[in-house]
């Protein structure tokens, strides 16, 4: 089966492309490992922030209902659930496993919209049963409704460290601290002041030093860092914790780009390896487009957006519409997507898009 | 230090800890003229982030439509009427509305507050200040629940009028979502 557009990865960023490129005219197939699509949105009880206009205040959960179920009335989009996608070939084919076996769908045209995976973090005992990533303790608690344990450490101050401690506390699960190494806390300050007035400490310039337990977890030992993030002796505090929830980052997913060739490099304010492409999300590889955290590491309301400009190229560059429309309604999209990045929060993100504008503009100059 | 909003610190300390200094709550502290008005929202948003909710909620114009989806909110505690729309409406949960002229001894605190069971109309309930201190008690006013079960709930309690500016959460007596913190 030949599509005009394949979408690996059914969340944000991707559902918008799929959703733009199929308004437009475009045959899209969406691919996602999960069974239901939305990608992280299926576990974001928080209220967005942004526009009105463009879902701030709507829950994660709603917008990822909404998204869905556009996509799944759209005659022009088949969507593949429960399947992975397992590698890219040179002749513009996905060779995919779903649950009936091993296939290969070929499209004109990729948007590899596959998101990020969750940073690690070394210490003694960081193998015991009761580490978990923020994001699998939010797919417990808001997919299966499962608590996670009693008491918990929240290692990590951004934004997903500050929401999952918020729900754990509207799960009845106690957060016994969140610690930063920073010496500023990483998420929105709102955020901050939402968990800090339910009795919840952010302790700035602090990390775990270990983690106790023969089978599992059974406490931790957290300590104040210094000036070079090197525990300070004498400084460690034992926590009757069963829970170490680590929030200590993403990292884009960039496996299927590293195999179909496409160039990457490495932006640090963009979290680690990111695929170069331009003003309209394509790579260096005609045809194959990016989208969401795999493009760089930032929230959905931006992933949304670029997914938009994704979409639409692809259905300009097909044919589908013309070349001036095209460029009217991308100029919308990125002006949005600037002022969505305009704010003081948004300057390490706003120097890495820089750094990849200036590669794409040294190596077409 | 001791202030308006009971202890806090000085300066500087919001984005260390969480919680708003006696600075950042001047800066957003309603005029007397307002306060000894009626209800009044007070919009404990400190820090420029894209987000523009409020302005939309609000029917009577007193918080200002964003020209930059940056900008902090800019409020007309004149026209404001307390009606609390924008309380449930902030992504960030950011916003309160205090009526200080409720009663010769008591004000009314209007909250966010997304737990469950929801507390009822008359019930006791524990109030606790930024940092999360139990501070006082309150009794239940009324609970606005909003169109869909997906709205922020927003409750209303009656408060010693003296923590009309310290109480910022309120947890029910024995409640699990409370215990251990």
């Amino acid at each position: 089966m030949e599509y005009e557009l394949i979408v690996v990865g059914g969340g944000p960023a991707g559902l918008s492309g799929a959703l733009k490129a199929a308004q437009n005219g475009v045959r899209v197939a969406v691919i996602d490992r999960q069974e239901e699509l939305g990608g992280q949105l299926v576990k974001q009880t928080h209220k967005f922030f942004g526009w009105s206009r463009r879902n701030a205040g709507v829950r994660g959960i709603e917008i990822g209902r909404r998204l869905r179920d556009a996509v799944l009335a759209e005659p022009r989009i088949t969507v593949f659930t429960g399947t992975e996608a397992l590698g890219y070939y040179p002749d513009n084919s996905l060779l995919i496993e779903s649950p009936s076996g091993v296939s290969r769908i070929t499209g004109k045209t990729f948007l590899f919209a596959t998101g990020a995976q969750e940073r690690m973090l070394l210490f003694p005992g960081n193998d015991l049963p009761g580490v978990y990533g923020a994001g699998a303790v939010q797919t417990l608690m808001n997919v299966y409704g499962v608590r996670p344990g009693r008491s918990v450490l929240m290692v990590g101050s951004g934004n997903i460290g500050l929401i999952v401690s918020y729900q754990l506390r509207q799960a009845g699960v106690m957060v016994r601290a969140i610690v930063e190494a920073l010496p500023q806390i990483g998420g929105y300050a709102v955020h901050a002041s939402k968990v800090r007035r339910l009795g919840i400490p952010i302790l700035t310039r602090h990390s775990i030093k270990e983690a106790h337990g023969r089978e599992y977890v059974e406490g931790a030992t957290i300590w104040e860092l210094d000036d070079k993030f090197r525990g300070i002796p004498g400084t460690e505090k034992d926590i009757d914790v069963d829970v170490i929830c680590l929030a200590t980052g993403l990292t884009p997913l960039g496996d299927l780009l590293w195999q179909a060739g496409v160039s990457m490099t490495y932006v640090p304010e963009l979290g680690g390896f990111v695929p170069i492409y331009d003003g309209n999300m394509e790579t260096e590889r005609s045809g194959i487009f990016v989208a969401g955290d795999a493009a760089g590491i930032e929230e959905a309301s931006t992933a949304m957006l670029c997914g938009e400009i994704a979409g639409l190229a692809v259905a300009a560059k097909l044919g589908k519409i013309p070349r001036h429309r095209f460029e009217e309604e991308r100029n919308v999209l990125a002006q949005e997507l600037s002022a969505l990045r305009s704010g003081p929060l948004s300057s390490k993100v706003r120097t890495g898009y820089e750094r990849i504008k200036a590669l794409v503009q040294g190596r077409r100059g | 230090m001791k202030s308006l909003y009971g202890d806090l610190p000085e300066k500087d300390s919001l984005l260390s800890s969480g919680i708003p200094s006696v600075q950042d709550l001047d800066g957003v502290l309603p005029p007397a003229e307002a306060r000894k008005k009626g209800p009044v929202a007070v919009l404990e948003c400190f820090q420029k982030i894209p987000c523009d909710p409020c302005g939309q909620a609000c029917k009577f114009g007193a918080i200002k439509e964003f020209s930059d989806v940056n900008d902090l909110p800019v409020i007309d505690w004149m026209r404001c009427t307390g009606c609390g729309q924008c309380v449930a409406a902030c992504p960030g949960l950011a916003i309160f509305v205090v009526d200080e002229t409720y009663s010769p001894e008591e004000c009314l605190i209007a909250m966010p507050h997304e737990f469950v069971p929801l507390p009822e109309r008359d019930q006791v309930v524990l109030l606790y200040d930024r940092a999360g201190r139990h501070v006082g008690e309150g009794a239940v006013h009324r609970v606005v629940r909003g169109k869909d079960k997906l709205a922020t709930p927003v409750v209303w309690v009656r408060a010693p009028k003296a923590l009309a500016y310290v109480a910022r959460a309120l947890g029910l007596p024995e409640s699990q979502g409370r215990s251990g913190n």
